[in-house]
């Protein structure tokens, strides 16, 4: 049982760092580098990405034994289509200018390589409960991934956090960071910074 | 350098002198003592005039960005090297030439931290990033000015006339409109005597033709460039531009305005040329100038920006290795469909 409970542990942690979707494995990096200009873009887009993984994650392991094979491909598209659209309308209901400013991005989410890889890679062959553990693994992941991006990209480009300035007026907004080009920018390093440090860390395990 | 060094090698091996002079060893045969310090501080020399005139047009002001941006530059590179563990070379004169570059092509207004930002990314991004000297892609005083240009979008557009003419209307400073957004957004132009002398407002160091000629011809003198990028690149311009004006001269500049004006002329003698940065086969050389003197005059007349030099040698930049790969002479001999 506790080996059991590790394995869980296991695959939930794998997403916060070691397979880390868009720095590790730069997977999903379309809405990385497209809705991140402000951090609140960036948490939205990251949890309306967690909840159509975790819904797809356990749909798919649900179904995993009655799929035939030729056609999952097929299958699992039509599930994630399921939930982005869920997704798309409740962020439409309830938090409109959200969802204005994360525009077609939202329904990307069914082509964002995440949630299918993680469907072909880990729910088809996996039980409910580990998919569930993948799921939110990979999903927070994600999100955390995409905070970052905005945090840095927000606090540049506009010199505020979540709205709330926190450069004085002497700050005068590098706009290039609320453009393509930050993104890119950002996003580079972020990945380098990554690198580094799991680097940095295989030295240590190795002396 | 290089080539000619080659020029030199193909000429000189039949010996002129006594046949005891004669040195046998192996390539490669430099004959000329030329080293990296020595020509990047050759160009700065040749960058002098061009200083002068930005500081004759626009004051002491212009001396605080060149020493800005060049300490900026300095330093960036420096604590790179130091990062990366690399022999510290800040003193073989590239990253100087680097700040000296941007900050020529600077508005005279633009404050002194967004120098030394932009200083920091040429360097640092544009150039250590990819391996420091002669491993970047991109002209990296270039880049730096791109970063510039879309991080502070109104301090860098904000251009301000030079001091003769503000004096002459009894103010410090006045803000202005450059010749070529004149001509575009206006339909106005500018006398090439102005342009010629420099006396128009524009980038601090761009603005005088006639200080950037001398710079540039003096290089060419010391045969540090090549004559096929300057005349390819201006050539192009005026070329491609007296092909609209010809069309319909009430609306498109005449060829030498083009050349003239913005920074056509220090980008065609210090910028297309950088040694790094340009193909190193004459073919290739040929369509990478002749290619970024189209580009520029096609963003000039039709594109969103008044000025396409900096993204013209930018985009041309790009092909560098692909025109060194398919432009390669072939051995004579070489290649006969195997």
């Amino acid at each position: 049982m506790a080996d059991n409970n590790q394995n869980l542990w296991h695959e939930f942690k794998k997403g916060l760092w070691q397979d880390i979707p868009p720095f590790r494995l730069v997977l999903g990096t379309c809405p990385t580098l497209a809705v991140t200009n402000s951090v609140i873009n960036g948490i939205a887009m990251g949890l309306a990405t967690l909840f159509v993984l975790l819904c797809s994650n356990i749909t798919v392991s649900a179904v995993r034994k009655i799929v035939p094979g030729q056609v999952r491909i097929a299958a699992y598209v039509v599930i994630i289509a399921m939930y982005v659209t869920v997704a798309d309308m409740y962020l439409a209901a309830e938090y409109p200018p959200i969802s204005k400013a994360l525009g077609p991005y939202v329904p990307l989410i069914v082509v964002n390589c995440i949630i299918l890889g993680r469907a072909e890679a880990f729910a088809q062959k996996n039980p409910i409960v580990p998919s569930i553990m993948d799921a939110l693994g990979m999903g927070i992941g994600f999100t955390m991934s995409l905070t970052v991006m905005g945090i840095i990209r927000e606090l540049f480009g506009f010199g505020s956090i979540l709205d709330i300035k926190l450069l004085g007026s002497w700050f005068e907004p590098w706009i290039v960071m609320i453009l393509p080009g930050g993104a890119f920018l950002v996003f580079g390093f972020l990945v380098a910074l990554v690198n580094y440090i799991s680097r940095k860390k295989a030295e240590t395990v190795c002396h | 350098m290089d080539e000619k060094a080659q020029e030199k090698v193909s000429e000189k091996p039949v010996q002129e002198k006594s046949i005891e002079k004669l040195v046998v060893s192996s390539s490669p045969h430099f004959l000329r003592d030329e080293n990296i310090p020595k020509i990047m501080h050759t160009v700065v020399l040749a960058l002098l005039p061009a200083m002068a005139a930005s500081v004759y047009f626009f004051g002491l002001r212009a001396i605080g960005l060149i020493v800005i941006s060049v300490a900026a530059c300095l330093m960036t590179e420096y604590i790179v090297q130091k990062i990366r563990e690399k022999p510290v070379t800040i003193w073989d004169g590239s990253a100087i030439i680097t700040g000296i570059l941007l900050a020529l092509t600077l508005p005279p207004s633009f404050p002194y931290y967004g120098a030394a930002l932009g200083s920091v990314f040429a360097i640092g991004i544009g150039k250590q990033l990819f391996g420091g000297i002669g491993y970047n892609i991109f002209n990296p005083a270039l880049l730096g000015r791109a970063f510039l240009q879309a991080t502070y979008p109104v301090l860098i557009t904000t251009w301000s006339e030079p001091l003769s003419k503000a004096a002459k209307a009894g103010v410090d400073a006045v803000t202005a409109a450059t010749p070529l957004a004149l001509m575009k957004f206006e339909g106005k132009m500018t006398s090439h005597l102005d342009l010629f002398f420099g006396n128009v407002a524009g980038s601090m160091g761009e603005t005088s033709a006639i200080a950037i000629l001398i710079g540039g011809l003096y290089l060419r003198y010391r045969g540090y460039i090549n004559w096929k990028m300057p005349l390819g690149y201006l050539g192009s311009m005026a070329f491609f531009g007296g092909v609209f004006w010809l069309i319909n001269p009430a609306k498109y500049p005449d060829p030498l305005f083009h050349i003239l004006a913005g920074g056509a002329m220090l980008g065609a003698w210090f910028m297309v040329t950088d040694m790094v940065t340009s193909p190193v086969t004459p073919l290739g050389q040929w369509i990478f100038a002749v290619g970024a003197g189209f580009l520029a005059i096609l963003i000039r007349l039709f594109g969103g920006l008044p000025e396409g030099v900096m993204y013209s040698i930018l985009l041309m930049n790009a092909f560098v290795p692909l025109l060194n790969k398919h432009t390669r002479p072939k051995f004579f001999g070489e290649d006969i469909k195997a």
